[in-house]
């Protein structure tokens, strides 16, 4: 059957058919769908691993127990799964391996643009790109061949416009692939300086016949137009140039986009006027085929920054510019915002009221860090919220006056081997965790403290006040961050303690299904006097009608964080009780 | 045929995500290559958020850029100004009347545009516009938005009644079907 998939639902697919066994991963945009429609064959075992590198051991052990396995993650999450990454590339595959990275370029929803092209240099491994959702289906299937026949895991790259565009796939059938034989094999699979060093050997060795295997693969492939200009591109990219270009142009699209193939390179070059690499984000093609000797030019056109499109390629190359209209006033942004009834809300309410130095983390609740909260002083990656607090505490003597927050999910991750750090090194900080009982930013996904699983099965939830006390915290109190007073009177008390405390800020997401949704509330007019403490919180909900205070009736979900502060009792159910 | 482009255009939470593959679902099913792009994550969050829906004989570029697309649809009066620049010239907008005040706005630090509706229409766009919040608590939930501004656009494209609704018939949760065909009817009636 012919079907619209998204990019990360054709991955889904392609697993499936291609007989893959095991999936682990960590959800992290624009990679998270993918083991969310794994999850949904049954003859895909597919789970959530606390963060990436467990993800990424996990599928190696699979892998090695003879299955054809698999590991998702976003680019920042390869930083976290490098460390297995770079020794698989010695040791191999036993089943075949496939680690998935999604970049973002543009930073829909990431804090940095890195480039993961490059930890298939760095790695020494197959890397391979698709271009639409046909692809993303039919190169999986390719990447468990590679990786089999080279004994590799393979790396295949994904960014957010193949993960979540849709476009047409004809579905096909399951291959089912048996188990491989274990064999013991220590020289193999024991990574320890003496096996290490002969292993190093067949990594290089890999690497040629990779080198030969690009040259004849059909991964790659010229569609040949117009001579004068002849592009080198993949992924995205060469959709933007087949767009922006037409049949203006000769194309040379890289499927298999490390180890490049040098030959196929050179015959191209040779055949068209002015070579072009177009690339988003780094210049890994262009200095590649700069180093063989051939003239092209890129960067020199094109930027490092965000995302390409078809217009800005026409415009380099074509010399086009299309018109269009723009509004008579400037328009005001509309940056992303805690939803209404948002249990961070009254959190940051507090942190922001007492005006404390607060150590961020990656999740929804960096959305405190905006107006009118300003409720964060640093955000880098996931877990460094509370490993950077220590020291800078270590640092200036702050531990009355600051704190970390981080999500439960990005706790588990990786927060807790630095909440370990500070139970061991005598640290003193105050660290909140925002328990809202589920992995929120990326949408709902399941962690090891909700007590289900990727595939829908009741376990037993993992107890975040029990790895506190675990990690040597004494200090461990529950709060509920719709009660604000509470909240600021346990921060003060749990700030001025002479010993690490950790408080639990427990209530989950208000977009959750199993959350009631109470009626919305509206403001009294008569009573309102426009002193604006409503709007301290800044919930997208509340709004000045005239001279007055207003709630959106559609927005509002009715949490009462907003009646709470009104020193008027001004704000109450709508059409309600309070008059 | 040329690709055909359609953007919709709203606040996060909207629920652009069924409009998006309402339209897919008729595209399709009326023969064409089809690529629909969303952006998940973030900006999901109350932000500004877009999907692009593009149609043809093949399409290369899932995504829309200035001065590109046929349609607009938004769901929110100042995206139809914010994504005004991505509307052809003689492009078709179909705008919800609802406002939502974005934080820069609730805090102070911006004001929100007056009039933009009739700006834009001042401004020689070809629009249609519905107060699709209204219609779609008539038709039972103002969760319907969606399929009161499909409804709108539906009046402006060459596919069949019927088409649009054995979509929304496949694409909607079947407990809603009824609901949204209703909200559909409303907002090709409101396009009268």
């Amino acid at each position: 059957m012919k079907r619209l998939m998204l990019g990360n639902e054709a991955v889904a697919r392609g697993l499936y058919e291609a007989g893959c066994r095991v999936v682990s991963s960590y959800p992290g945009t624009p990679s998270t769908e993918i083991s969310e429609y794994a999850a949904k064959y049954e003859e895909i075992y597919a789970e959530w691993a606390p963060n990436e590198k467990v993800a990424a051991e996990v599928a190696l052990g699979a892998s090695f127990g003879g299955a054809r396995s698999f590991c998702a993650m976003k680019h920042v999450g390869l930083n976290v799964a490098a460390d297995p990454l770079f020794t698989s590339s010695y040791t191999g595959v036993n089943g075949g391996m496939i680690f998935a990275v999604a970049d973002d370029p543009g930073m829909h929803s990431s804090q940095n643009e890195q480039d993961s092209r490059h930890y298939a240099i760095a790695a020494k491994l197959p890397m391979l790109e698709p271009a639409d959702s046909e692809e993303c289906r039919d190169f999986i299937k390719e990447a468990y061949e590679i990786s089999e026949k080279y004994d590799t895991p393979v790396l295949f790259r994904l960014s957010t416009r193949v993960s979540h565009s849709q476009s047409i796939v004809e579905e096909g059938q399951r291959k089912e692939v048996p188990l491989k034989d274990y064999v013991k094999n220590p020289q193999k699979y024991v990574m320890m300086p003496a096996f290490a060093k002969s292993r190093h050997v067949v990594v290089e060795k890999r690497l040629e016949e990779l080198s030969l295997l690009a040259e004849k693969t059909g991964l790659n492939r010229i569609e040949w137009a117009d001579r004068k200009v002849g592009v080198v591109c993949s992924g995205i990219a060469y959709q933007y140039v087949k767009e922006a270009l037409g049949d203006q142009a000769s194309v040379l699209k890289l499927g298999l986009i490390y180890p490049l193939p040098e030959q196929m390179i050179r015959d191209f070059a040779r055949q068209v006027d002015k070579l072009y690499v177009i690339e988003e984000l780094d210049d890994i093609f262009e200095t590649q085929i700069k180093k063989l000797g051939i003239p092209c030019e890129g960067k020199s056109l094109f930027t490092r920054l965000g995302e390409y499109s078809p217009q800005i390629i026409a415009e380099k190359i074509l010399g086009q510019k299309t018109e269009y209209r723009v509004f008579d006033e400037e328009v005001p942004a509309r940056p992303p915002a805690m939803c209404p009834g948002c249990p961070h809300r009254g959190l940051y309410y507090v942190l922001s009221k007492l005006g404390v130095m607060v150590s961020g983390d990656i999740g929804c609740y960096t959305l405190g860090a905006t107006a009118p909260l300003n409720a964060m002083d640093s955000c880098v990656c996931m877990g460094a919220s509370i490993s950077a607090l220590h020291g800078f505490n270590k640092a200036r003597n702050m531990e009355e006056r600051s704190v970390a927050v981080i999500g439960d999910s990005t706790f588990m991750h990786s927060g807790m081997t630095g909440l370990v750090n500070i139970g061991y090194n005598k640290g003193n900080s105050t660290v909140i965790i925002l328990d809202n009982r589920i992995t929120g930013m990326t949408g709902h996904q399941e962690n090891p403290t909700t007590g289900r699983t990727l595939k829908g099965e009741e376990v037993p939830q993992i107890s975040i006040e029990a790895v506190c006390h675990a990690a040597g915290i004494n200090r461990v109190r529950v709060v509920d961050p719709y009660d604000v007073a509470q909240v600021e009177s346990v921060l003060k008390e749990e700030l001025a303690a002479p010993e690490p405390s950790v408080i639990i800020s427990r209530r989950p997401c208000v977009l959750l299904k199993s959350v009631p949704r109470k009626s919305p509330l509206t403001v009294n007019t008569q009573k309102c006097r426009t002193c604006k403490a409503c709007f301290k919180i800044g919930c997208p909900a509340i709004h000045m009608e005239g001279e007055k205070a207003a709630i959106d009736s559609t927005l509002c979900v009715g949490c009462g964080l907003c009646a709470s502060l009104c020193p008027f009792h001004a704000i109450g159910p709508l059409g309600g009780e309070e008059k | 045929m040329k690709t055909k482009s359609v953007m919709i255009v709203g606040v996060g939470g909207q629920g652009s995500l069924l409009a998006s593959r309402i339209l897919g679902h008729v595209f399709m099913a009326e023969g064409f290559d089809v690529k629909v792009s969303e952006v998940h994550g973030m900006s999901q969050r109350g932000g500004s958020v877009v999907t692009y829906i593009k149609y043809g004989e093949k399409v290369y570029s899932p995504i829309v850029e200035k001065g590109e697309a046929d349609y607009l649809l938004s769901f929110e009066q100042l995206e139809a100004a914010r994504w005004l620049s991505y509307l052809k010239k003689d492009g078709v907008m179909v705008a919800s009347t609802q406002k939502i005040e974005p934080m820069p706005v609730i805090t102070g630090a911006a004001e929100y545009p007056q009039g933009i509706l009739p700006r834009l229409r001042q401004a020689g766009v070809h629009l249609m516009e519905a107060d699709a919040l209204d219609l779609a608590q008539q038709a039972g939930s103002p969760k319907a938005t969606n399929t009161v501004l499909i409804g709108l656009l539906s009046t402006m494209m060459p596919f069949a009644k019927e088409k649009w609704e054995d979509a929304i018939r496949v694409i909607a949760p079947p407990k809603f079907v009824d609901l949204n065909l209703k909200a559909f009817s409303l907002g090709r009636e409101a396009a009268v």
